[in-house]
């Protein structure tokens, strides 16, 4: 059993949860991912590691609430336990020897982007973070960011806070004002990892992505995360889910990721429903 | 001596009828009564060159325990079974008998062979109802022991090491123990009730399993060496589905047979509260002619699925499945597409599969794997309408453990290479067995890999401290 130490909203539907597992903690790095199962019978829930403690023995997770099984982790608190943790799973972004990098978060993106703009950081190199979000009251990190880059955009579409524009926009401007990064490591939804990789190969510009298909095992079993990447098939879990966004199929990712988008539906009903029962129950 | 049954036929053994069972996931076979099996154990004639237990990769003295069951000596017979095999409930569900034991049995000269797994089912499940007495824990001999996988061959070496005293610690990425046993072979097959408690029996002789731990992830195999363990058995299994590499297997609708089964078996998608979606389909494809393809067919029957076809390039003849499942596939209502190959999966305007086309084969010469090799038959393609398709054509082994295992040779295929049967790779102390070494087999060949390995280990471990003594 996994203990949550920690349970802090970060936004009206991301929230950020520090949990006990010294196994984990011992050996992650930043782009790795864990799975967990809030309980005995729930659904195995992949999640990319936002941070760790080695000497606490914690690992941060930060989630937005999409479906049944993050409501249900969101209805824990404080004290209780997650009934399985395991990790850390897949390969860890490729951080040494970068002198210069772009960093994008886009939405809960961000929260997986923050490890590795701090772990480049703290190598020496020079960090750019762009951090995207639909509007002011769900931007997260702001400071944690700004402590651990050279420089930092937050954008919103509708401009409440930074600027008004897409990650792509600050990214272009960034580019043409004379920066040259070695490298743009871009974190987010679908779509927006497509727009920056296509900007990027216009100025032929290295850029790694990480993926979040649909999992299951996690651990290179049950194939169901599967990626064309330059033609081939790959495994996000044990190939990625780290990726050369100039060969990921995005449109491809995005289909499949669609697969279940009814059922999610239903169940996150179903658990809103539960969840107003209990309320009532109570109060 | 009690008389001999001369019948040319097997006892039959009472099962659901077809057309009920292929909506449910109660398991299928329903074993013999004490009765029944007396009366097959009558067919065994004793004989005494005994070809049938030579044919068992655990060697079990079948002759001995089947004599013990026509003499209605049931908690006799278990004990011989137990000396041989750590799980016969599921040895006898699950084993490919017809090329082992029983394909040896001088009965099936003229007739059919004893009923060896059958037999075999019948006692450990009448031990189970009966008696069940917990094992108590052996002695310890204060030597650590790590095994990776806590699969049928993972499983196998912890029995046997915990039976000589090893304190044993079983390292299981799921969340749950039993591997194949619990994700990949259905409950219509296998009832999961029956791999926890050979699991807790297990437990009770001191074992400790560790669900989670993602060995080369979490922990390497040289962190297990640091901790204290003398030796490891690599037992993690077969790995990452292989797909066939026509355009459309992306499409949703698209499952590796892994996949699927996961889904059923281990996260209990065939239940209607279960949190984990499955695609609810009309008409399924299955490619391949294995175990788990006839797995995931039956299943995808159950889960209310009209039409369901198992697509094999090879004729029936060369079905590598175990015999009994293809018969009740058909039974079930499972069509057999053989001689047919998949070349394209199509898919509709929202990326969902929407047929498959496939090409007519013929079987020409014998390939290096002795079987006929399939040929195209020319302008033979034609459309098979379905919703879903499921890949079951076999896997590659799981990458985890040898790209974090320095100085653990492998093959070009990505298997553990490793020394005769012992299972000694090329790393000292460090033993491997089961699919991660064959590729995908059977679950008794994982097994028989586990209890060699773990005679092996005993013997090397003993070596170690004589010599430790001796120098002392």
């Amino acid at each position: 059993m996994f203990k949550i130490i920690e349970k802090t909203p970060l936004n009206p539907t991301v929230t950020k949860m520090v949990i006990e597992a010294p196994f984990v903690a011992k050996k992650a790095e930043p782009g790795q991912f864990i799975i967990f199962r809030a309980k005995e019978d729930s659904e195995r829930v992949p999640l990319t590691i936002a941070d760790y403690d080695r000497e606490k023995g914690t690992v941060t997770i930060i989630y937005q609430i999409v479906g049944g099984s993050t409501m249900e982790l969101d209805s824990f608190v404080e004290g209780e336990c997650l009934h399985d943790f395991v990790g850390p799973l897949g390969v860890p972004s490729k951080t040494e020897g970068l002198k210069k990098v772009a960093v994008i978060g886009g939405g809960v993106g961000s929260a997986i982007a923050y490890p590795i703009a701090k772990k480049l950081h703290s190598l020496g190199c020079e960090v750019h973070t762009i951090a995207g979000f639909r509007n002011k009251d769900l931007v997260i990190l702001e400071d944690e960011f700004k402590k651990v880059s050279h420089r930092l955009e937050i954008m919103t579409d509708d401009g409440s806070a930074g600027k008004k524009g897409l990650v792509t926009n600050a990214l272009e401007e960034l580019i043409n004002g004379g920066n040259n990064y070695d490298e743009v490591i871009a974190i987010g939804p679908l779509v927006m990892m497509k727009f920056v990789s296509q900007l990027t190969k216009k100025y032929n510009i290295k850029t790694t992505v990480s993926m979040n298909p649909i999992m299951i095992d996690g651990t290179g079993m049950c194939g169901g995360c599967r990626l064309t990447v330059g033609g081939e098939v790959k495994f996000a879990c044990v190939d990625g889910p780290d990726f050369d966004g100039h060969l990921v199929d995005f449109d491809e990712a995005m289909a499949r990721s669609s697969m279940y988008k009814d059922f999610e539906a239903r169940k996150r009903e179903e658990s809103c429903n539960l969840l107003k029962k209990g309320e009532a129950n109570n109060g | 001596m009690a008389e001999k049954n001369l019948s040319l036929k097997k006892v039959e053994m009472p099962s659901q009828a077809p057309e009920v069972r292929n909506k449910n996931f109660d398991e299928v076979a329903l074993g013999y009564t004490a009765e029944m099996a007396i009366e097959e154990a009558k067919r065994c004639f004793n004989c005494p060159t005994k070809p049938c237990r030579s044919a068992c990769p655990v060697m079990i003295d079948i002759p001995a325990f089947i004599q013990k069951v026509a003499q209605g000596e049931f908690a006799e017979a278990y004990k011989i079974l137990k000396q041989s095999t750590a799980l016969p409930a599921v040895c006898g569900r699950v084993c490919p008998q017809e090329n082992q034991c029983e394909g040896k049995c001088v009965r099936a000269i003229k007739g059919e062979s004893v009923a060896i797994g059958r037999l075999e089912r019948f006692v450990a499940d009448w031990y189970r109802k009966n008696i069940n007495q917990t094992p108590s824990r052996p002695t310890s001999n204060n030597h650590k022991v790590a095994i990776i996988g806590a699969g049928p061959s993972g499983l196998t070496a912890a029995g046997e090491l915990a039976k000589l005293g090893y304190d044993v610690t079983v390292y299981e990425a799921l969340h749950l123990a039993g591997g194949v046993l619990v994700y990949g072979i259905p409950e219509f097959r296998l009832p999961k009730q029956i791999v926890a408690d050979e699991i807790e029996n297990l437990k009770s002789m001191g074992v400790k399993i560790e669900t989670n731990m993602v060995i080369g992830k979490v922990l390497t195999i040289d962190d297990l060496f640091d901790m204290g363990n003398e030796a490891v058995y690599i037992a993690s299994g077969a790995g990452l589905p292989r797909f066939m590499g026509i355009p459309g297997e992306s499409l949703k609708g698209v499952y590796s047979a892994n996949e699927y089964l996961t889904r059923i078996n281990l996260m209990k998608a065939y239940q209607s509260n279960s949190k984990t979606p499955i695609k609810k389909s009309r008409n399924v494809a299955v490619v391949g002619g294995g175990n788990v393809a006839m797995d995931a067919a039956r299943s995808a029957k159950r889960l209310g699925a009209e039409n369901v076809y198992i697509v094999y390039r090879r004729g029936m003849e060369e079905l590598p499945a175990r015999k009994e499942e293809v018969e009740h596939a058909i039974e079930e209502g499972i069509v057999f597409k053989t001689l047919t190959n998949p070349v394209e999966v199509f898919g509709d305007e929202n990326g969902m599969v929407a047929g498959m086309r496939c090409v007519q084969m013929e079987l020409g010469e014998a390939d290096e794997s002795g079987r006929r090799r399939p040929i195209t038959k020319p302008d033979s393609e034609f459309v098979l309408d379905v919703d879903t398709m499921i890949m079951s054509i076999g896997t590659s082994p799981n990458p985890l453990i040898r790209s974090t295992t320095p100085g653990l040779e492998t093959n070009s295929r990505g298997c553990i290479v490793t020394d005769g049967i012992d299972g000694l790779t090329s790393r000292e102390g460090v033993y491997a067995g089961g699919d991660a070494v064959t590729g995908a087999a059977t679950v008794i060949l994982a097994m028989g890999a586990g209890k060699a390995a773990a005679a092996a280990i005993n013997k090397y471990i003993l070596n170690k401290s004589a010599e430790q003594i001796a120098k002392d």
